[in-house]
C-alpha cells in the first residue's frame, strides 16, 4: 500500500487492526477455526505470523484451537485465538481451563447475533455476559471492548499486556461493525509501544514451584522446555500444580483466582467520557454503539440538551464506581446496546437506584442509529 | 475549508467492484490527503448478485457513527440499487447513474448525472472489469471530494501489477466524462 504522504497511517479493517495489534504486542502463535465475522483476523495472521517467525495453525474446531492456544502459551509464546458467537461458546470449557491453570492468552470474539448460528453477518453485542460467565465455576476474567479500528489495534496490545501481567485469559470483544469497518489507523513507532512480559522464575528448577504463594497473588509460570518441570491441571491444585482435596487449600486457590483481578480493578478498568461533567442525562455505551452515542451527544448538546457519555473500554471488571458516580449526578441513564439489556442490568445494579436506567435494545441485526438515542433523550427531557 | 461529514454510497450489484472502489476512495482521502475516512459495506446474502453497496464517510473531524445516513452522493450502477437507495439522498446532493442500466430516474432535490458507465468500460477502455474505476473517475470529477492526483495514487496502490495502464485509462475516461457532464 502506498503511503508516501502520511507514512504512519494505514487504512485497515477492525479485524486486520486486531491482527496487526497482536503482532505489535509480540504475539507469535495463533490457533483458530475461521468463522464470520472474525475470519479476517485468522486470514491476515496466516500470512503475517509465519513471516514474523511465528506459527499459525488452523485446527479442526474451536475447542481444539483454544487448547492449542493454551499449550503454546505454556512454552512462553504470546498466543491468540479469534472466533465469533457459536465458536466462542465452544471455547468456554478451555477458557475455564486457562483461568484455572493461569495461562495467559487472548481470545478475540467478533460478536454476531445469536443464539446458536443466529446472524453470521449481522452485528450484535449479545456475548457480553457470556464473556464474563461463559465458563463454569467461580472465576474472574478481563474483558475489553473496541469501538474503532484504532481501538482494535490498541486494545489487542492491551489485552496481551493484561494477560501477561495477571496471568489470565483476556477476552477482547468487537462487534461486526467494528470488525468490518475500514478506517484510519495510526501505527505508533514500535519503540513507543509499552509491552509487558510474564514474570520469569528467579530460582533454579529444583526449587521451583509454579503456584507458590506470591505477594501480588500472581504465579510465576516457567516456559515449558526450559528445564523447569511442573504439572498443569484443571483440577484444584497445590503450589506444585498437582491435584488436591484439602478444603483450606481449595478455598485459598479459588479466592485468589478472583482476588488477583478484582484487587487490581483500578489498574485494569479504563473508560472514555464525553461531556459528562455537567450532564443531566447519562448514556452508557460500548463498542460501535458508543459511536452512535457520541453522535447523539454532539447533536443534543448543539440543541442545548445536557447529555454525557460514559464509554467503558473494559467491560469486566465492571466499572461500578464510575457508573454509581454518574448515576448520582444525572436524572436518568440510557443504555443503548445491540442486545436486550445485558449490560443495562449491570448498570442498574451499580447505580443503586440513584437514577432510573432506560434500556434501548436492538436485536434485528441493524446498528443502533444516533437518531434512536436522540429520540430517547428527548423523551426523558 | 473544514468539511464536516461527506457521505457517499456506491451501489450496484455484486461483482461490479464497488467495495474495492469504496476502499480506494477512502484510502485516497485518508492516506493521500490526511483526512478521516471510514468505509463500510453491506455484507451478507445480498452481496451475492443482489443489491450491493459500499459506503464512504469523509470528514476533517472525527467520524463517530461510521455508516452513511444522509447521502451527499449516490452512485447507482443498477436500477434496483437506485430505486432502493435514492430516498437516502439529502437535499442538493448528487446522484450519478449508469444511463444504460438505470432508466427510471427518481425525482427529487438533487442533481442527476447520467452516463453509460458500463458501456464506456466495455467499449472505450475495453474491459468490463474496470467499470468501477470509470465510475471513480466520474465521481472524482463531479464531487471534487478528493483530488485527481490522490485518486490516481490510491488506484495504483490497489490494482494488480500489470493493470496499471488499463486502470489509469479507465479513470481518465471517467474523469473526462465527468468534465463533460458538468458542462
Amino acid at each position: 500500500m502506498g503511503k508516501d504522504n502520511f507514512p504512519n497511517v494505514r487504512m485497515m479493517q477492525g479485524n486486520q487492526a486486531c491482527a496487526e495489534g497482536a503482532l505489535a504486542a509480540g504475539c507469535r502463535f495463533f490457533a483458530g477455526y475461521p468463522i464470520t465475522p472474525s475470519s479476517e483476523i485468522a486470514e491476515h495472521l496466516s500470512v503475517a505470523l509465519p513471516r514474523a517467525g511465528g506459527k499459525f495453525i488452523q485446527m479442526e474446531d474451536e475447542i481444539a484451537a483454544m487448547g492449542a492456544t493454551i499449550g503454546a502459551s505454556l512454552t512462553g509464546l504470546k498466543s491468540l485465538t479469534a472466533t465469533s458467537g457459536p465458536g466462542f461458546s465452544l471455547k468456554q470449557e478451555n477458557i475455564g481451563y486457562a483461568c484455572m491453570t493461569e495461562v495467559p492468552c487472548v481470545i478475540i470474539n467478533v460478536m454476531r447475533g445469536g443464539p446458536s448460528t443466529g446472524m453470521p453477518t449481522l452485528p450484535a453485542q449479545m456475548d457480553v455476559q457470556q464473556a464474563r460467565w461463559g465458563t463454569h465455576g467461580d472465576h474472574s476474567i478481563i474483558v475489553l471492548v473496541a469501538a474503532t479500528a484504532q481501538d482494535a489495534y490498541e486494545q489487542t496490545i492491551r489485552a496481551f499486556n493484561l494477560a501477561e501481567k495477571y496471568m489470565t485469559p483476556v477476552i477482547l470483544l468487537l462487534d461486526e461493525i467494528v470488525g468490518h469497518t475500514t478506517e484510519k489507523v495510526v501505527i505508533p513507532d514500535a519503540s513507543k509501544i509499552e509491552l509487558i512480559d510474564r514474570k520469569k522464575p528467579d530460582v533454579p528448577p529444583e526449587e521451583y514451584k509454579p503456584y507458590a504463594e506470591t505477594e501480588d497473588l500472581i504465579p510465576v509460570l516457567a516456559n515449558f522446555g526450559t528445564g523447569y518441570k511442573y504439572n498443569v491441571t484443571g483440577l484444584c491444585h497445590n503450589e506444585t500444580g498437582f491435584p488436591i482435596n484439602d478444603n483450606a487449600m481449595i478455598e485459598k486457590l479459588i479466592v485468589r483466582l478472583t482476588k488477583k483481578i478484582v484487587s487490581n480493578r483500578d489498574d485494569i478498568i479504563s473508560n472514555r467520557t464525553m461531556s459528562l461533567d455537567d450532564a443531566e442525562i447519562g448514556i452508557f455505551a460500548y463498542g460501535s454503539v458508543a459511536r452512535s452515542a457520541q453522535s447523539a451527544v454532539t447533536r443534543c448538546r448543539a440543541e442545548g440538551i445536557k447529555v454525557g457519555l460514559l464509554e467503558p473500554t473494559v467491560l469486566w471488571p465492571f466499572p461500578k464506581d464510575e457508573v454509581l458516580e454518574m448515576a448520582k449526578k444525572v436524572k436518568a441513564i440510557i443504555v443503548p446496546e445491540m442486545n436486550l439489556g445485558q449490560m443495562a442490568r449491570e448498570v442498574e445494579l451499580a447505580s443503586r437506584c440513584e437514577a432510573p436506567i432506560l434500556k434501548l435494545g436492538r436485536v434485528d441485526g441493524n446498528p443502533i442509529l444516533p437518531d434512536q438515542i436522540v429520540k430517547m433523550v428527548k423523551e426523558v427531557v | 475549508m473544514i468539511m464536516e461529514r461527506y457521505e457517499i454510497r456506491l451501489s450496484g450489484s455484486g461483482g461490479q467492484g464497488l467495495i474495492l472502489a469504496g476502499k480506494i476512495l477512502a484510502e485516497a482521502a485518508a492516506i493521500y490527503e490526511g483526512r478521516n475516512a471510514v468505509q463500510t459495506q453491506s455484507y451478507g446474502p445480498e452481496a451475492r448478485g443482489g443489491a450491493s453497496k459500499a459506503e464512504v464517510v469523509i470528514s476533517d473531524g472525527e467520524i463517530d457513527y461510521p455508516k452513511a445516513i444522509e447521502l451527499d452522493l449516490l452512485l447507482s450502477l443498477t436500477q434496483e440499487s437506485c430505486t432502493k437507495y435514492f430516498s437516502d439522498l439529502k437535499d442538493g446532493s448528487i446522484l450519478i447513474v449508469d444511463s444504460g442500466l438505470v432508466k427510471d430516474l427518481p425525482e427529487g432535490d438533487y442533481r442527476v448525472y447520467s452516463a453509460p458507465i458500463t458501456d464506456i468500460a466495455v467499449n472505450k477502455v475495453g474491459k468490463a472489469v474496470v467499470t468501477n474505476i470509470v465510475a471513480l473517475g466520474i465521481v472524482t470529477r463531479i464531487s471534487g471530494i478528493v483530488s485527481e492526483e490522490s485518486m490516481k495514487k490510491a488506484i495504483l496502490a490497489r490494482v494488480p501489477k500489470g493493470t496499471e495502464e488499463l486502470n489509469m485509462q479507465a479513470f481518465d475516461e471517467g474523469f473526462k466524462v465527468g468534465e463533460e457532464l458538468l458542462g
